[in-house]
């Protein structure tokens, strides 16, 4: 099976902090791997690195088989890698409709093309379809500051599938969302995931979430991975019991 | 609002504006038109307005900060009136003009990958500070504090614009021109990714937004406006001298742009005629107009912190108030 990422021994420090301590991990074509960990692991420090937010002190990064260690995002985005992150980041004074196309025009032709082009990189009716994948479809038109949190979570993701990545980490898509909107974030998740056959590296607190979107779960404590295995196998192993519930 | 509906509205106050210092007596219509000083005053409004519609840009679409509008205005005019008097045609002037500020301004903008905020605004009010300065000191060049005068308005296709009127419909031609372009940008992706740039750089950049190239170029195209409407500010005055390139007139540019609605298209012709226009219409107060005109802006700002087109905007469209 192809591997779309491998993170390779990656360090990463703070002052005398190492919040990162040599990890390493292969992420397959299709895959959804699940990185959980308490709080303080080292999980978003890692999506930092793998992503070019932070320059790791040591190791490597490689998407089908490139090395992109330090590349930018809006690099790596180019080479068909997105993100979503742990605190909303979508933009307040635009609809929903252009934060979606605000999400995939930069992949449409070239800057100047841009210019003289249509105002929606002709990206509106595609926008409009992600839209109604997310059941976000009747508010296309409203400002994504005015959605509730739940729908401003779902445009989030929604904003990470427009440039049609091959490879999408999701900081903690569940923060925050209630139960009803939750499901129907983790069964659009699963048929991009099957049906466009992208790979998904997630970060998530919400276990029950997590069990039963991911299909490999690796468990970060102190900045190193203590686990790895099936929803199944993490949850059975003593170290991971005892990195969550302490001595 | 739509494309055309844009246009449409555009046009139809290019038509008015063209027509607001025309005598229509002639037509049967009991209008006699504007006196050569208020033709002055509405041509610098609209030379006003370009240099704020680049402001707006920078700050209000982009969302990084400039106190440096008035030396770029002081750019293009010093360049217009020297090269005016080596006999350079003015269109020459005026592309010149734009094409200097726009590098000058790429190179502004380099400090503003690097700092933000109010610090931002200080590395720019360091650059306005340091234009003043040479405007100022270099005589043999700007003529120091003594200015540069008698500088010609210029001939189009044999028209002399000496004439009041004529020059404002130069300039009116080109403002609309102008806006016209930046409407353009605006409504591309381009002004999307600025807009981008302004609510979340972190996220824009995640997506591809290359939050670099446009923050320079935000600078590079904000300036060049600026740049521009000096290279018409020369001309329309006859008489330029450094005062109006200080900082004060560039804290002003920035007041334009909060006033007007800084981030929407019609803040800065706004924006600029509250600084241009209401002064003049407060003179009957004679010199109680300052501190009258002082009081207003403090009242819009505290009332309608997102400026008057914002006022009218959240009042046009309630659905959209949160």
């Amino acid at each position: 099976m192809t591997v779309r990422l491998a993170v390779r021994d990656i360090e990463k420090s703070f002052g005398g902090v190492q919040a990162v301590r040599g990890v390493s991990f292969d992420v397959h074509e299709g895959e959804i791997l699940g990185v959980i960990g308490p709080n303080g692991s080292g999980k978003s420090t890692l999506f930092n690195c793998i992503l070019g937010q932070l320059l790791p002190g040591k190791g490597t990064v490689a998407v089908d088989g490139r090395d992109v260690t330090g590349l930018r995002p809006s690099e790596l985005n180019r080479l068909g890698v997105s993100r979503t992150f742990q605190l909303l980041q979508v933009f307040p004074r635009l609809t929903a409709r252009e934060n979606l196309i605000l999400a995939g025009q930069e992949h449409r032709g070239s800057r100047i093309g841009r210019l003289f082009g249509a105002s929606d990189a002709g990206l509106g009716a595609e926008a409009d379809r992600m839209l109604e994948f997310f059941r976000l479809g009747a508010l296309a038109d409203e400002l994504a500051g005015s959605l509730s949190y739940g729908q401003q979570k779902l445009l989030d993701a929604a904003m990470a599938f427009m440039a049609g990545s091959r490879l999408v980490l999701l900081d903690e898509p569940a923060g925050g969302v209630n139960p009803t909107m939750l499901a129907g974030l983790r069964d659009r998740l699963t048929a991009i995931n099957r049906e466009a056959r992208a790979t998904f590296v997630v970060i998530e607190h919400n276990m029950e979430f997590v069990m039963a979107l991911c299909t490999r779960l690796i468990v970060l404590a102190e900045g190193r991975i203590i686990a790895e295995g099936t929803p199944a196998e993490v949850r059975a192993n003593p170290a991971v019991i005892e990195a969550y519930l302490g001595h | 609002m739509s494309t055309q509906r844009a246009l449409l509205t555009g046009l139809g106050l290019l038509i008015v504006l063209a027509l607001v210092p025309a005598d229509l007596t002639g037509l049967g219509i009991p209008y006699p038109g504007l006196k050569r000083y208020g033709t002055y005053i509405l041509t610098l409004w609209l030379v006003t307005a370009i240099a704020a519609m680049g402001v707006n840009l920078i700050v209000g679409y982009a969302g990084q900060e400039t106190l440096a509008q008035a030396a770029f205005v002081g750019i293009g005019a010093y360049l217009t009136a020297i090269t005016q008097k080596y006999g350079m045609p003015f269109g020459v002037s005026f592309v010149a003009s734009g094409l200097v500020t726009f590098v000058i301004g790429i190179a502004l903008g380099f400090p503003a990958l690097r700092v933000q905020k109010h610090y931002l605004a200080f590395v720019t009010l360091a650059f306005s500070v340091l234009c003043w300065l040479v405007f100022r000191n270099e005589s043999a060049i700007t003529g120091g504090v003594m200015g540069i005068r008698d500088i010609e308005r210029p001939i189009l296709f044999g028209l002399k614009l000496r004439n009041a009127q004529n020059f404002y419909w130069f300039v009116l031609a080109i403002a609309s021109v102008m806006t016209f372009v930046l409407w353009w940008i605006l409504r591309s992706p381009w002004g999307r990714a600025f807009t981008a740039l302004r609510e979340n750089p972190l996220r824009a950049e995640s997506l591809g937004v290359d939050v670099r190239l446009y923050t320079l170029l935000a600078f590079a195209l904000g300036s060049a406006y600026g740049g521009m409407a000096g290279s018409l500010y020369a001309p329309l005055v006859e008489f330029i001298d450094p005062s109006p390139f200080a900082l004060g007139p560039s804290l002003l540019f920035m007041l334009m742009v909060v006033v007007g609605g800084s981030g929407t298209f019609a803040g800065p012709f706004v924006g600029a005629a509250i600084a241009v226009l209401l002064p003049e219409w407060l003179r009957a107060w004679e010199t109680w107009y300052l501190l009258i005109y002082a009081f207003l802006v403090m009242v819009l700002m505290a009332v309608f912190p997102g400026g008057i087109v914002g006022l009218l905007s959240r009042l046009l469209s309630p659905r959209r108030r949160a």
